[in-house]
């Protein structure tokens, strides 16, 4: 599975970033974890505030940083 | 914490009336404090101290309070709604609302660019995206609970006044210098696939969990400035001499409006950290316009965000912004050495 943390360097993004590769860490999910930092690239998914979380292409969340059980969440439901 | 997020309504009713308590008995307690260190009366150190274990704990207090209120009534300004209200409005009346509105919605400086590109692409002119930017780091609670704390609410209500008088000027001023051709061009190249994410309106549950949330994040992150700044406000009430900065900041000082602004706009500090200086030296007899003016233009430009906004402004854009807004500023500070 593909994880884009969307994110031009705040520190909400450098914190959402580092608690996708702990889950991932923890729970052994194998996610292919990017860090996108272009601007042009984040404005694709017309998203307002960062840092935004892309899962598989589609956008799940963006200007705040989502529970963990809510991560855990995503991340298992699209692998089934 | 656990159980704060467990019944977040059951934990405002049992923290709110400790809160009161506790502010209610600020003074003894600092008094208190004062004596047990077994330090002299009337000493400068004691006078510093005092100052210190004071102020530290009230500005605290009154700064979770707010934090929280302001974090409950931001979960209803998304930046969405704000960019739709926004869309389509006259560039006078346009201004107006984004001034308020840059009060209310949630924003950081990082996110200063997103919103920017959103803004343009909703189609709202130029001047009114500025007066957005300009309000939304300006006026924060941050800098109105320090001024209501260590001022009292009628300073408070002037810098929200004047702040919001600047931001619907400098935006309303730079709409009409027709400055399009200023943005980067990739801006107009943009054309997002939106979201399309359906928004949940969020009971009020998770407005209270979002006020908690905001307490943890913000105080979480300002207490350390507070400190240092309210800790060189206590040595200069302590240790400059009373009037020292009347030679320098005062009203007699005609340069020392714009010197202030020249010296506040690179530098880059919170509120937090800034207004208790700017209260020592104003006790020391700097006059209020140009502390006003500095406080200004330390909080509302700043060398990170202008850094930000050359991702998508042109350089003369870049000057144009900070120049009408300094130029803004300067003239609230003269004002108001005039009519004080």
């Amino acid at each position: 599975m593909k994880v884009k943390v969307l994110g031009s360097g705040c520190s909400k993004c450098k914190a959402l970033e580092q608690k996708v590769r702990q889950l991932d860490e923890a729970h052994q999910l194998h996610l292919e974890i990017e860090k996108v930092t272009d601007l042009k690239e984040i404005m694709k998914y017309g998203i307002l505030m960062t840092p935004g979380l892309v899962v598989d292409g589609a956008l799940k969340s963006y200007g705040n940083i989502p529970k963990d059980e809510q991560l855990l969440q995503w991340f298992k439901d699209e692998r089934l | 914490m656990k159980l704060v997020e467990k019944y977040p309504l059951g934990s405002v009713v049992v923290l709110l009336p400790l809160w009161i308590a506790l502010y209610a008995v600020l003074q003894q307690m600092a008094d208190a404090l004062v004596l047990v260190t077994g330090l002299p009366q009337g000493e400068r150190l004691t006078e510093a101290v005092r100052f210190f274990v004071y102020e530290v704990p009230k500005v605290l207090l009154l700064l979770t309070l707010v934090v929280f209120v302001v974090g409950i009534v931001r979960s209803y300004f998304s930046p969405e709604r704000t960019c739709a209200m926004l869309g389509g409005k006259s560039l006078f009346a346009g201004n107006v609302l984004a001034s308020l509105l840059g009060i209310v919605t949630p924003f950081c400086s990082c996110s200063a660019v997103p919103l920017f590109i959103g803004f343009v692409e909703t189609g709202i002119p130029l001047g009114v995206t500025f007066s957005f930017l300009i309000a939304a780091p300006m006026i924060n609670e941050i800098a109105v609970v320090l001024l209501f704390g260590l001022f009292g609410w009628q300073t408070a209500l002037l810098y929200v006044t004047t702040g919001l008088v600047i931001a619907i000027t400098a935006g309303f001023v730079i709409g009409k210098l027709k400055v399009e051709r200023f943005v980067e061009d990739w801006v107009y190249e943009i054309h997002s696939n939106n979201p399309g994410m359906q928004e949940t309106a969020p009971v009020f549950r998770d407005r209270i969990q979002s006020g908690y949330s905001a307490v943890s994040d913000i105080v979480g992150k300002v207490w350390p400035y507070l400190l240092v700044g309210i800790g060189v406000g206590a040595g200069i009430h302590g240790y400059v001499p009373e009037n020292f900065m009347a030679g320098l900041m005062g009203k007699s000082a005609w340069w020392s409006v714009p010197v202030a602004v020249l010296i506040g706009v690179p530098l880059y500090s919170n509120a937090a950290g800034i207004i208790p200086i700017v209260q020592a030296l104003l006790a020391k007899g700097a006059s209020l316009g140009t502390a006003l003016a500095f406080m200004m233009s330390v909080i509302g430009l700043s060398l990170p965000e202008t850094i930000i906004l050359r991702k998508v402004l042109k350089l003369p854009l870049i000057f144009i912004f900070v120049g009408v807004v300094a130029v803004g500023i300067i003239i609230v500070g003269y004002l108001f050495n005039i009519v004080y």
